[in-house]
């Protein structure tokens, strides 16, 4: 009997240390964290490690990478801003957090629901999020989104897009999601998608007048991406006009409306990021789960190649 | 019948139960936080950590748990033959708690990941059964509901303090998943070791008199006791379903999620045992036949006038209810009629035959959500809940 309850508290105590250590060891913060994401050291690319905000140059993307402790499912940066969603905690609701360079929080904002895109305009004012309500695939039916903009400059929150007054359309249709905006350079216009009645046009929207306008000329526009020099707008196209059969990245000329399918062939379920005016990056997710970031000629010439390994979420900062 | 423990006076104490249910318990309560530290985080490791989609977890969840069932008939089968049902639940035990460490292993491989859960599912499949028969061989007749309801009960804390504990490891580790698995992992041995020394197996030989096999399903009694599980698994949706058309309803944040689930549990393990004993006292039939008409309740609230606080508070507690009514009572309410010598296997296929029907009742609830409407869906499944408590009345109720 005393044998029995002797092995039984060794055993007790042996494991119980395992599991302590382990836990602490894990908790401690790695020595070589970087404490913010560094600007003005040259052209870099923000993108998230396992989960966590790293920076590497932009000249040898492949090469040291800077990880700092902050954890996103999705973040996107510019000028200075950086949008950060947090995931979801056991007990905690996700959010969005507005960081600034040194991950000092500017401020947060909580949301339900499963983190999707995120993008911030290229002055760092405005930030947007979509996040998945209900479903969690592009592909399947009866998903339902949630997009949202903040001005971080005036403080105005649009939590759903679905606020909006639909342009053209006497009264929104029920089915209506938004997701994946994209900014203009002026703060204001923004570009999206707009889904309804089996559909997926390109909008354009009016943060101050508070109005979406769907493009019903131009369907299966899916998660814009503007360029910078603000010509032309990647995105994902269904394959088909199906969903189901996969997306293919392409570029759409807003100014003579031609559709340019890029070299990417492999479908891209991503907001495609532009790294400058002639190159379009975009996360592609391996088969053990892990995804790579991949870079492409945005004017359909090339092959695309790995960016960042092991990487997500793609931005380019200087 | 030849039952040796007929002859153990019934006493009216909680003392009177056997030290065995005291060691299962306690194994139990051990095992459920580790596993259910791992169930709590699983979803969002593999959702938000590893970026895969839910269908595929669903799929991941719902094959590899239909998958097992076999095993669980077979494992009770195997632990009947050779008389030894502490070793085969042991095993199982075990290769749970080596499966939590293979979740370490696994990384990112969705191979590797299906391998790891489907280990750990074989293994509660395992368990369970000879478990619940050493209870049923451990303890008199007449006093089944009570010992099911003190082992349901420790096994009731386990579950709640799980997610609380993974919490804490999440909280001091940085949020580092892979901790949460060494520690479950860790404590999901310490289970074992305690069922080892301290859980005793009938050393006594059985008479052989029944034939194995097919004589269970001979027994008209035995029929009935695995139809009317397998029909009340039928009517039963997922606790998922339930949380999530609250969630949806109330537009509960996603971190309130598991709150749900750990507000029953809290439910449950504080009136399992009274429960139990009440169900000694009154008639298993009836407490369980009660257990359903809360679920009934749940499903009608579901789209029902409350809302708020008291509608989150009432199913929270109605759907402890249900589960402190019926989960260990159906146990108790089956030992006394299987064969002492096919015990296990008898649970296994009751357990089994619940498990799948409740598969089934998942995949044509999430069909009828889709095609009608959950509204719909919830009070379909209130309907099919009365029809099947009904049914169950007139097949089990004949009995006396």
């Amino acid at each position: 009997m005393t044998k029995r309850l002797l092995i039984t508290l060794t055993a007790a105590v042996l494991l119980g240390g395992v599991a302590a250590g382990y836990t602490a060891l894990s908790g401690a913060t790695p020595e070589n964290t970087a404490r913010s994401v560094p600007t003005g050291a040259g052209p870099r690319l923000m993108v998230l490690s396992n989960g966590k905000l790293s920076t590497v140059s932009r000249s040898d993307p492949a090469g040291s990478r800077e990880v700092t402790a902050q954890s996103c499912d999705r973040a996107y940066a510019a000028a200075g801003t950086i949008s950060c969603l947090r995931p979801v905690g056991a007990l905690k609701a996700g959010e969005l957090a507005v960081l600034d360079t040194g991950l000092r929080e500017v401020r947060t904002v909580p949301l339900t629901g499963f983190p999707n895109r995120t993008r911030v305009s290229a002055s760092g004012r405005m930030v947007a999020w979509t996040l998945f309500v209900d479903g969690h695939s592009y592909a399947a039916n009866g998903f339902s989104t949630s997009t949202g903009i903040l001005d971080t400059r005036t403080g105005a929150l649009v939590t759903s897009l679905e606020e909006f007054a639909v342009e053209g359309v006497p009264q929104r249709p029920v089915d209506t999601n938004y997701w994946g905006v994209t900014f203009t350079a002026d703060d204001n216009r923004f570009y999206a998608t707009m889904s309804t009645g089996g559909h997926r046009y390109l909008l354009e929207g009016d943060f101050a007048a508070r109005t979406v306008k769907p493009l019903t000329d131009l369907d299966d526009v899916e998660c814009p991406s503007l360029s910078p020099d603000g010509t032309r707008i990647a995105y994902k196209k269904a394959v088909d006009g199906d969903p189901q059969k996969g997306w293919r990245v392409s570029v759409l000329d807003l100014a003579s409306r031609k559709i340019t399918e890029l070299a990417e062939t492999r479908s891209v379920d991503d907001q495609p990021a532009w790294v400058d005016d002639r190159t379009v990056a975009y996360g592609i997710q391996r088969d053990d789960g892990l995804n790579d970031v991949w870079a492409v000629p945005a004017d359909g010439s090339g092959t695309p190649v790995v960016l960042v390994p092991e990487a997500s979420s793609p931005a380019s900062i200087s | 019948m030849y039952l040796s423990t007929l002859d153990k006076p019934r006493t009216a104490n909680w003392k009177g139960l056997s030290g065995n249910v005291f060691a299962l318990g306690t194994v139990s309560l051990i095992t459920d936080v580790s596993s259910e530290m791992v169930a709590a985080i699983l979803p969002l490791y593999l959702v938000i950590g590893l970026q895969l989609s839910p269908a595929a977890y669903g799929l991941i969840d719902g094959v590899y748990t239909g998958a097992t069932t076999l095993l669980r008939l077979a494992g009770g089968y195997v632990a009947d033959r050779t008389n030894r049902r502490k070793a085969v639940a042991g095993f199982g035990y075990g290769l749970s708690a080596v499966a939590k460490l293979g979740l370490l292993a696994a990384g990112n491989s969705l191979t590797a990941l299906g391998l790891v859960i489907t280990a750990d599912r074989a293994g509660k499949g395992l368990r369970t059964a000879p478990r619940d028969a050493l209870i049923t061989l451990s303890t008199p007749d007449g006093d089944l509901g009570r010992a099911f309801g003190v082992h349901r009960a420790m096994d009731g804390i386990g579950a709640f303090a799980g997610p609380l504990v993974a919490m804490a490891v999440l909280a001091a580790s940085a949020q580092s998943f892979d901790a949460v698995f060494v520690v479950s992992s860790c404590i999901a041995a310490f289970g074992v070791l305690v069922l080892v020394l301290y859980v005793r197996d009938r050393p006594e030989p059985l008479e052989r008199k029944e034939p194995l096999k097919l004589a269970l399903l001979k027994d008209p009694a035995v029929r009935r006791i695995v139809l009317a599980a397998s029909l009340l698994g039928l009517v039963t949706i997922g606790d998922g379903f339930v949380y999530l058309l609250l969630q949806k309803r109330e537009g509960l944040a996603f971190g309130w999620f598991p709150l749900l689930a750990v507000g029953t549990s809290l439910v449950y393990l504080l009136l399992a045992a009274p429960l139990g004993a009440l169900a000694d006292r009154v008639g298993r039939l009836k407490v369980m036949l009660a257990g359903y008409g809360a679920l009934t309740v749940v499903y009608l609230l579901l789209h029902g006038p409350l809302g708020g606080w008291p509608l989150l508070v009432l199913v929270v507690l109605l759907y402890g209810v249900f589960y402190a009514c019926t989960d260990g009572v159906l146990m108790a309410l089956a030992g006394p009629v299987l064969p002492e010598r096919l015990r296990t296997t008898g649970i296994a296929l009751i357990q089994s035959g619940q498990a799948l029907a409740y598969l089934g009742s998942s995949v044509l609830f999430g069909l009828a959500w889709q095609f009608w409407s959950p509204e719909a869906a919830t009070r379909i499944a209130a309907v099919a809940v009365v029809c099947a408590l009904i049914t169950t009345a007139a097949l089990l109720g004949r009995r006396r």
